[in-house]
């Protein structure tokens, strides 16, 4: 019984996940390709992910930028609000680890020194192709139960 | 009626970056508005000056991803001046071409975003699907689609051979199509006209005083472009026209930015067939001679200016960056007074802000007899302000 309700779930949760953008300090370059993800060419709509503007909404936390000091505090909130399960993507070298803002005196450092990281997205920025591969993978992750 | 405060940003679906805008209400009627910024400070200036020269080319590269090449330019053209290096014709050429192919990209990018904050989401998938082309075109130049990395001390790092060049034709002749519907679009659709027409108003008088400068300026009839006002690279040989629109509202900015778009492909069809033979860099030595540089550049968004300031080292003693968007926000401010909340958020687009390049120093260094806080240089800066008649004591 408890796996069934388990495996719907997961059926939910992989057909239809809604994603939230929170920029923390990128330089719009990984933005911008989150964004093209959406639109014609890559479409990531075909998977069901969808850009919500509500955290509460959200089930997937797209992280663009090194975190900057002043949106660590919002973006900690950010998270908090998100109800669970919630999947955090850490888009670009920046979210990755600092990326070439290693070491400024403004900048926290990658995203996973504040929030728990679920799936990183490589590149300066990633193609939105990389995006898409990333987020499927993590739907597949979900899926399996990981 | 009770005046109420809402807050836009720094995390707001509206706002891609954070920002934050504080909005004083009476009903609808927005009757005041602050804003805030330092949210996307990185600290890249400081960061400069413990790169050498060439490695900092790359580091003030990302301070946008969206005017990537125009910051690069600017900076390398500083330090070749101070070096004394004379950069060969075909790499100012193809420093122009990645330049224009940037402005276009751009441009419609901005038309999307706006698009979008109308709920003219059909508009918005048009026009990123058109960008396309642009990126296609950088990416066969560059070999990547948003940080081109194109420009090295001394000129450029890769030339551009002659099937790219007619493939890049090819795509232009594609691009000048669609934005010739665009420009019927803008022209005709009657919803797009409710949206913009007299909406952020900016009368000329302001947006001179408010030192307004890009599209913005341009849409509020003041013909001023860098390009045109202290040609650098090839653009003195090149014809083209500054787009200007006396409407000062948010259909002037559409206006003028969906014509641009036909100016850059202009310019476009200018130089890439006809680039100059020879090398596209020139050799730079790892240390560069004491001096300083101001330079000035057309970025997509309006004037961008860099400083850079060598003590004779590997590394710059100073480098300092003035986006055009913090030119632009004290207009935005004005605009947004007098308006509907409901238009906020495309007011705000209309200036296409981005807050990484503006968010900049907060501690400003001269040697270490004056020693100036930020404080001390806002009151002062306040005052000076005053004078001129612009209350900037709300900016925080
Ligand atoms: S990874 Fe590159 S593109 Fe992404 S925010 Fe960092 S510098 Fe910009």
């Amino acid at each position: 019984m408890k796996s069934i309700r388990k495996q719907v779930a997961a059926w939910a949760r992989t057909s239809s996940p809604w994603a939230i953008h929170f920029n923390s300090g990128s330089c719009n370059g990984c933005d911008i390709e989150t964004v093209a993800s959406l639109t014609p060419r890559f479409d990531v709509e075909r998977f069901g992910v969808m850009l919500h503007g509500t955290p509460r909404h959200a089930d997937i936390l797209i992280v663009t930028g090194a975190i900057s000091k002043q949106q660590q505090d919002r973006l900690l909130r950010i998270y908090n609000q998100m109800s669970n399960p919630k999947f955090v993507v850490a888009v670009g070298a920046c979210a990755a680890g600092g990326g070439v803002l290693q070491g400024c005196y403004g900048v926290l450092g990658g995203v996973d020194k504040l929030i728990p990281v679920d799936l990183y997205v490589p590149g300066c920025p990633p193609r939105p192709e990389a995006l898409i591969d990333g987020i499927v993978k993590l739907l597949g992750g979900i899926k399996g139960g990981k | 009626m009770p005046k109420i405060t809402v807050p836009l940003g720094p995390q707001h679906p509206a706002l891609k970056e954070p920002g934050n805008f504080m909005l004083i209400l009476e009903g609808e009627e927005i009757v005041d508005a602050t804003l805030r910024l330092g949210y996307n400070h990185r600290g890249i200036e400081t960061a400069a000056e413990s790169r050498n020269f060439v490695q900092a080319t790359y580091l003030i590269e990302r301070v946008c991803g969206i005017c990537s090449h125009a910051h690069a330019t600017c900076y390398v053209t500083n330090v070749e001046h101070i070096a004394g290096l004379e950069v060969p014709k075909r790499a100012q050429a193809i420093r122009v071409v990645v330049g224009e192919l940037e402005r276009i990209h751009s441009h419609l990018l901005w038309l999307g975003v706006a698009a979008h904050e109308i709920g003219f989401d059909t508009l918005f998938m048009y026009s990123w699907r058109d960008r396309e082309h642009v990126m296609d075109a950088l990416e066969t130049i560059s070999g990547n689609r948003v940080h081109y990395s194109m420009n090295t001390i001394g000129g450029v790092r890769r030339d551009i051979s002659k099937e790219d060049l007619d493939e890049i034709l090819k795509k232009l002749s594609v691009l000048e199509e669609r934005t010739k519907y665009y420009i019927k679009l803008a022209t005709q659709e009657p919803t797009l006209h409710a949206r913009t027409k007299g909406v952020g108003m900016l009368p000329t008088k302001e947006a001179l005083k408010r030192d307004a400068c890009g599209p913005l300026a341009r849409a509020s009839a003041i013909a001023r472009d860098v390009r045109k006002d202290d040609p650098s690279l090839v653009y003195n040989q090149l014809d083209f026209k500054v787009i200007t629109s006396d409407s000062c509202d948010v259909f002037g900015r559409l206006y003028v930015r969906v014509f641009e778009i036909l100016e850059s492909v202009k310019i476009l069809r200018q130089v890439l067939p006809y680039l100059p033979e020879g090398p596209i860099a020139v050799k730079t030595p790892p240390k560069i001679p004491a001096g300083e540089w101001v330079t000035r550049y057309e970025a997509p968004r309006g004037e961008d200016v860099h400083y850079v300031k060598s003590d004779g080292g590997t590394n710059p003693a100073r480098v300092k960056v003035r986006a055009p968007t913090l030119a632009n926000f004290e207009s935005v401010a004005y605009m947004l007074k007098g308006d509907q909340l409901a238009d906020a958020p495309l007011i705000i687009a209309a200036i296409d802000p981005c807050f990484s390049c503006t968010d900049r120093a907060t501690l400003v260094r001269g040697g270490s007899s004056n020693v100036e806080l930020m404080k001390d240089l806002r009151t002062r800066a306040i005052e000076y302000y005053k004078k001129k008649g612009i209350d900037f004591s709300k900016v925080s």
